[in-house]
């Protein structure tokens, strides 16, 4: 699709992909909201809900099959994400832990499942309703738990400093928490697969025509290069999209567990 | 979020990857909404369920494996002292019947002591009985024989009934007499 484009634009001449060409996607069938991502999207929810359903549906003492596999991504969030920042608490969140870390996983690994390679969260409305529900939950919870002065003197004003510094901490501290904190909690997970899906179009376009557009004996061995690559950076994001559904899943735990006890 | 407004305005139209577009914050909300309404009411509750029921049953067959421990220790105390027990019982048993065995054998040696004297006696009463008989007939055969020996010596016929049995009688008082050197 890209190679027409660019043919269009100068039949000679390779031009990486823009952002623009990459994820701003046509819709479907003329309907406007009926694009790719949103397809994916509805799908990954599916796939999220029968996997768990087939793993936690009905549970077994001794587990067989599928509830394995389940019980060992119930387990890594439990003991990696939810008990290190929610101790006691742990198991009242894990619904939502559990949610937040398969349903990025998957929307993620949609980035380089074959035909489809479209990662969910390079658009940014997907990690920004997570990221929102995270912060509505954090905010709730610490006005809730600390009472509506009390998590903001707890926040601005940590005990143990110079009073001096609290002119220069307070604000900071505030800017950090209900501003920084959501915006990065939400790009971050963006910005990684954004940037992650641009390398990956980019290599294989570069393998693409230099291999099969214009085949040249020079151009050959980048188009080879190029192919490498791809293959490389397709093993580096299976590990980044693991990687920042687990970061994205325990900055939630940590930001939930700072609401429901005062830091320090 | 300021430089997103920035962004959208220095350039509209252009495409600006921090701008959500609002069908998908929408679909995003309800596909999100969804699955933590399945995993928070339904699935986790009931893993954590199963998985709380698993370690109530490790911990109980843990326990249920050392109260059988428990059980079969005692067991084995019960069995070693019946064991001993039943040793004792066992010497304590041999000891008697060795006890019972000698006293029936020297039961029986006195037993057979006594049958043996008693055959004995009983030999010796026949032979004294048998030496008597045989004694009182050689008697009476000496008297015919020395009567008979006699009356051819003297060439008279003793025919006298009575005179003959007591020259006999006399002969043999005499001889009775003597008899303690003959025997």
């Amino acid at each position: 699709m890209n190679a027409l484009t660019l043919l269009a634009s100068d039949p000679d001449k390779f031009t990486p992909p823009t952002p623009q060409e990459l994820f701003e996607l046509p819709p479907i069938g003329g309907i406007y909201w009926l694009t790719k991502p949103v397809i994916l999207a509805v799908l990954t929810s599916i796939i999220v809900i029968v996997f768990c359903w087939s793993a936690f549906a009905k549970p077994k003492l001794v587990p067989r099959g599928i509830q394995n596999v389940g019980e060992i991504g119930y387990m890594f969030v439990r003991d990696q994400v939810a008990r290190p920042f929610l101790g006691k608490d742990a198991d009242r969140w894990m619904g939502l832990l559990l949610s937040m870390f398969f349903m990025i996983w998957v929307w993620n690994l949609m980035g380089v499942i074959p035909f489809i390679q479209f990662p969910v969260a390079s658009h940014i409305a997907f990690p920004a309703v997570l990221a929102i529900t995270v912060y509505v939950i954090k905010i709730f919870l610490g006005v809730k738990h600390q009472g509506g002065i009390g998590y903001f003197k707890n926040m601005m004003f940590p005990p143990g400093i110079p009073k001096g510094m609290y002119v220069l901490l307070a604000p900071l501290e505030f800017a950090s928490n209900m501003i920084l904190a959501p915006f990065t909690h939400m790009v971050r997970l963006f910005a990684n697969m954004f940037a992650g899906h641009m390398l990956l179009a980019f290599f294989s376009m570069v393998g693409f025509w230099f291999l099969f557009e214009k085949l040249t004996p020079l151009g050959a061995a980048v188009g080879v290069l190029g192919v490498v690559m791809t293959i490389v950076f397709t093993a580096l994001e299976l590990l980044i999209q693991f990687l920042q559904a687990y970061l994205f899943a325990m900055l939630a735990a940590m930001y939930i567990g700072g609401a429901l006890h005062a830091e320090h | 979020m300021t430089l997103a407004a920035k962004l959208l305005a220095a350039e509209e139209g252009a495409y600006n990857p921090l701008m959500p577009h609002t069908y998908e914050l929408v679909i995003g909300s309800f596909a999100f909404a969804v699955v933590a309404f399945f995993l928070i009411k339904v699935l986790t509750p009931r893993i954590q369920k199963t998985l709380q029921e698993r370690t109530e049953a490790i911990e109980g067959g843990i326990l249920k494996a050392e109260k059988a421990q428990a059980e079969a220790a005692a067991l084995q105390q019960q069995y070693r002292e019946q064991l001993n027990e039943a040793r004792t019982e066992a010497a304590r048993l041999r000891e008697e019947a060795r006890e019972q065995a000698a006293q029936l054998k020297a039961e029986l040696r006195e037993e057979a002591q006594a049958e043996a004297r008693r055959i004995i006696d009983a030999a010796h009463a026949q032979i004294e009985a048998d030496r008597q008989q045989a004694f009182s007939q050689l008697r009476t055969e000496i008297g015919r024989l020395s009567t008979d020996l006699a009356g051819r010596i003297v060439g008279e016929s003793l025919e006298d009934e009575a005179r003959q049995r007591r020259t006999i009688d006399r002969f043999l008082d005499e001889l009775e007499g003597s008899a303690p050197a003959v025997r």
